[in-house]
């Protein structure tokens, strides 16, 4: 363990009694601040502020400021720093995948969850259960962050953020292809891709460069920081523009990333008759496409698709399923078809980074 | 059928009518024949197929699909084409087949690993043709090489799915649709269904189409008009001629239309460069722009058609018409309802409009009229190079000789200046137009040595309609608008004051989305910005108090009786006209002011039928 707090070391280190007919939710279980576990006294992407957080991944609805420690690989703890400034947390602590710590009664190891930079699912395991939290995950490749791993458990809480059969994202290659078929056959227009600031946006970048586009990428002022951190970690961006200050008429025949709000206000009318282009795995459903005042969509998506979803529950060899934030009740539905035990979590609070209005410095930006 | 696909699903996100263009220009440039011709004709709405009903589709995702599944996806996609296309499953994850998915899997593997070539498009044995048989190559290779490759069969071509649909009999659809799905991803799976049922609505008019399949030989648009009618998909001698490697097509179409000519809306300006004495003058009636064609085929027999002035034939919207137009030519006029000899207004002949079925009582309560203006051409002769004083008089020979109640020519304005011309145009009723006055909209000025040229030639024909109804009314709901507009606040909703259940409240009347300039979009756009009390979704609450609102001064063409809008009003053609910043929105106009206006646009059509 690299980290030094002392608050992360659970204090209760005798084992209290229910710990011998120990049941999966006397582990975890859902409380108003988010996945509570007791036995190890934290939890998990806590909503409201806590005494001991464990983060599976900084975007800002997993990763909020305020609590007392916080647990998170040094990516997650990096971004948050960035976006809330030092004094987001009373003390932190880093791990690496891999790594393991006892906390109180149980034992917490982090994984892979190839969603963004950073992110992880964490397994915590009491005695002979463990539960798998999977905070945001997808199985796709994804060059700008480490790979998808799947871990074995005996209960697998995953989200369902595209938690119906008609969310199948294909190729994001191919969606990218599309963009620069475009950038050809509209020279003289600016194209404006909206795109999550955190993970989303660079991934976007790094798709670009892996199909050949060796141009300047411009951002929004909101990107920069993020972006910048993405290639302080070694993530290869080519040469990255601000925006900001660029002349109308310079910025025809462009690529630019801003957060998806941004894309349709007015900080749009800087860019010579733009392009609306929108990477989400939202985009396959065209009245979501069209509703957003989208003219090219890319269903590029930080998520796992229904497909990912389904085989990854397989491949995890749960024989329960806790399914949160998305369209639950198709993914509990299937389990049940295939004699999973599943449930939905109910929790609140969390959905995607980034939506909503933006905030007017971000918008002006 | 991927091409295609790409180019449909572009389009259909793609808001500017330019860029439109170059989507359709460029595909067309890019994709070789037949294909693109078929294209052309599904765009131009030339091809029919016996639709495949959406009761077919269910049944088909119903066999592949687990029906909660299903329904959870359809609620949230909300339409049936994309659902199916979207969760219909992949050929290659049917690895474990279940019985109900199956058969699709064995069809879904064959076809390309045969080696064979692809039976010719349409032959009748093309579904046959497909390897079931276990014998084929297929069956040896297939389940090892189905891990590793993404040995699935080519997908159909446009032209496979064209060719095929027109011979396949109704039993064999639902299992070549099935093919097909399997075939083709998402986005072609999406087209695909889009076809096949007829429901493309991707906001691409016929005209577009060919506005765009011209501009591949730097054509003017008007000539492959011209020439439409007597072309058949898929447009092969069209494609050559515009690639200038053949002759341009000739129409052997005995009743073709012309592309129209228009007038451009005239100015106070205008009139100081003009000279009375060289144009012509006539009343502008609230109708609908036609051209009446009738000519002989090889056979001799007498075709005859009627053509929207975007050239769209309408001829089977007014079977009542057709027997009155007996002698070869093409008239240019408008359509009217006309009872006991007065001219109804636009509303009453708004009943004669995209109606399915022309039914005896429709064509009796709302007799249909063609108001002669302009004649094109007269037997086998083409007038549109004469000047337009020389048509107006063969015009008015014609009519003579067509000697029809239901014809009849449109009366000139004599005016010796331009005042003279404003008082009739003023006072309609008292400058010939009689009774008919109501469906006066102004006043058409034609030169008198203009010939007929298509489009919208600079100083031919001015139109100078008549001031259109005003009401000042507050800014209520403010929406973003699309594409360029996307940043704006440009979609209004406004209101006017009624007394309502808590004293006197402003009531939606109408929405408008124009009228305004670029610096009068800016202005509002920053007030609704400031002034929005809440947000629904895309949609501003603007703030309308008596005190405090902005009021927008709205012009309008005609008002009709609406049970949909809560006023029970509904306008036509409204749109800002100006932003009067020096109102308080107490000063707006009242509902009741509308009521009165409507009193004067309405002949209900009970009564008018009742004086039969």
């Amino acid at each position: 363990m690299r980290g030094s707090s002392p608050r992360m070391t659970a204090k209760n280190h005798q084992s209290p009694p229910y710990i011998s007919k120990m049941r999966p939710q006397d582990i975890l279980m859902p409380v108003p601040a988010g996945l509570c576990c007791k036995p190890g006294g934290f939890h998990i992407d806590p909503v409201r502020p806590v005494e001991r957080a464990v983060i599976t991944h900084g975007h800002s609805d997993h990763a909020r400021p305020g609590h007392g420690a916080v647990l998170a690989t040094q990516e997650t703890l990096d971004m948050m720093r960035l976006r809330y400034g030092d004094n987001f947390a009373g003390s932190t602590q880093a791990i690496g995948y891999g790594e393991e710590i006892k906390l109180g009664d149980v034992t917490i190891k982090f994984h892979p969850a190839g969603h963004v930079l950073g992110s992880a699912q964490i397994a915590v395991s009491c005695k002979d259960i463990c539960i798998v939290a999977s905070g945001d995950y997808k199985d796709a490749p994804d060059p700008t962050c480490v790979p998808f791993e799947v871990v074995t458990c005996d209960v697998f809480i995953t989200e369902a953020t595209f938690g119906l059969p008609v969310f199948r994202h294909g190729d994001a290659a191919v969606e990218v292809k599309k963009l620069l078929a475009s950038v050809a056959l509209f020279p003289e227009r600016a194209h404006l891709v909206g795109a999550y600031s955190l993970g989303k946006a660079q991934r976007v970048i790094a798709l670009l460069r892996a199909a050949g586009y060796d141009a300047p990428i411009y951002l929004h002022g909101a990107m920069e920081k993020i972006t910048r951190y993405y290639e302080s970690r070694g993530v290869k961006l080519g040469e990255l523009r601000m925006v900001k200050g660029v002349k109308k008429a310079d910025l025809a025949g462009t690529i630019t990333l801003a957060p998806p709000s941004a894309t349709s206000d007015v900080w749009t009318r800087r860019f010579p008759d733009p392009v609306t282009a929108f990477a989400s795995g939202w985009m396959r459903v065209r009245a979501r496409a069209r509703q957003g005042g989208v003219e090219l969509p890319l269903v590029i998506s930080d998520h796992a698709d229904w497909d990912g979803l389904t085989s990854t529950i397989d491949a995890t060899g749960a024989r329960e399923i806790w399914v949160t934030h998305g369209q639950e009740d198709a993914l509990v539905h299937w389990c049940k078809t295939k004699g999973l035990a599943a449930r939905p979590l109910d929790l609140v609070g969390y959905g995607d980074e980034d939506e909503g209005e933006a905030p007017v410095a971000e918008a002006e930006a | 059928m991927n091409r295609f696909a790409e180019l449909l699903d572009r389009l259909a996100y793609e808001p500017g009518r330019n860029n439109k263009l170059r989507l359709l220009a460029n595909y067309f440039r890019a994709t070789e024949d037949p294909d693109r011709g078929f294209a052309l004709a599904a765009l131009t709405g030339a091809l029919s197929f016996k639709h495949a009903k959406p009761g077919l589709i269910r049944d088909l995702i119903a066999d592949r699909t687990d029906p909660v599944l299903f329904a959870l996806s359809y609620d949230y996609v909300g339409d049936l084409s994309e659902t199916v296309a979207l969760m219909w499953p992949k050929a290659a994850a049917l690895s474990t087949p279940s019985p109900a998915c199956g058969g699709a899997l064995g069809w879904g593997s064959g076809r390309l690993l045969s080696g064979e070539k692809e039976p010719p498009p349409g032959s009748p044995d093309s579904a046959s043709a497909l390897p079931d048989d276990p014998t084929s190559p297929a069956s040896g290779r297939g389940d090892e090489l189905s891990h590793h490759l993404h040995n699935n069969p080519p997908p159909p071509t446009l032209t496979e799915v064209v060719t095929t649909l027109r011979t396949l009999g109704k039993t064999e659809l639902p299992k070549q649709l099935a093919r097909w799905l399997d075939e083709l991803d998402e986005t072609g799976r999406w087209a695909l269904l889009k076809l096949v049922t007829g429901a493309m609505r991707i906001g691409i008019s016929a005209r577009l189409a060919k506005t765009a399949a011209a501009a591949l030989g730097d054509k003017d648009p008007h000539e492959i008009e011209l020439m439409w009618p007597g072309l058949k998909p898929p447009y092969l001698d069209l494609f050559a001629w515009l690639e200038g490697h053949g002759e341009k097509p000739v129409n052997l179409d005995p009743a073709p239309f012309r592309p129209v000519m228009l007038a451009h809306a005239i100015e106070d300006a205008d009139f100081a460069h003009l000279d009375a004495s060289d144009y012509i003058a006539e009343w502008k009636w609230d109708g609908i722009r036609a051209q009446a064609v009738a000519g002989r085929d090889q056979s001799g027999n007498t075709v005859v058609r009627l053509y929207s002035r975007s050239g769209e034939d309408i001829t089977k919207s007014f079977p009542d018409l057709l027997p009155s137009l007996h002698l070869a030519g093409a008239i240019d006029g408008e359509l009217l309802v006309l009872r006991d000899g007065r001219v109804q207004t636009f509303n009453v002949l708004q009943q004669r409009l995209n109606r399915k079925v022309v039914s005896p009582k429709l064509t009796k309560d709302y007799p249909i009229h063609l108001r002669a203006y302009d004649l094109l051409s007269e037997g086998d002769t083409d007038l549109r190079e004469l000047p337009f004083a020389e048509r107006r008089a063969k015009l008015e020979a014609f009519v003579k000789q067509l000697d029809d109640p239901r014809i009849d020519l449109s009366p000139t304005i004599p005016f010796d200046d331009w005042q003279a011309l404003a008082a009739a145009r003023a006072d309609p009723a008292a400058a010939g137009a009689g009774e008919d006055s109501e469906a006066v909209e102004g006043v058409m000025l034609k030169r008198r040595d203009a010939p007929y040229l298509p489009g919208r030639p600079k100083g031919q024909w001015w139109k100078w309609k008549r001031d259109p109804h005003i009401i000042d009314a507050v800014l209520m709901y403010a929406q973003r608008g699309h594409g360029k507009r996307s940043s704006y606040y440009s979609d209004y909703t406004f209101g006017v004051w009624t007394k309502g259940e808590d004293g006197e409240q402003l009531v939606p009347v109408g929405k408008a989305y124009f009228g305004f300039t670029d610096e009068e979009l800016l202005q509002i756009d920053r007030f609704v910005r400031r002034n929005t009390t809440e947000k629904f979704g895309p949609v501003r609450h603007v703030v309308h108090e008596p005190d405090q609102g902005l009021v927008l001064e709205v012009a309008f063409e005609g008002l009709a009786r609406s049970p949909r809008h809560k006023s029970g009003v509904a306008m036509r053609f409204p749109r800002i006209n100006r932003l009067r910043w020096d109102k308080k929105p107490g000063e707006a106009d009242r509902l009741e002011t509308l009521e009165q206006m409507l009193k004067s646009e309405i002949s209900p059509p009970s009564a008018a039928t009742s004086d039969h």
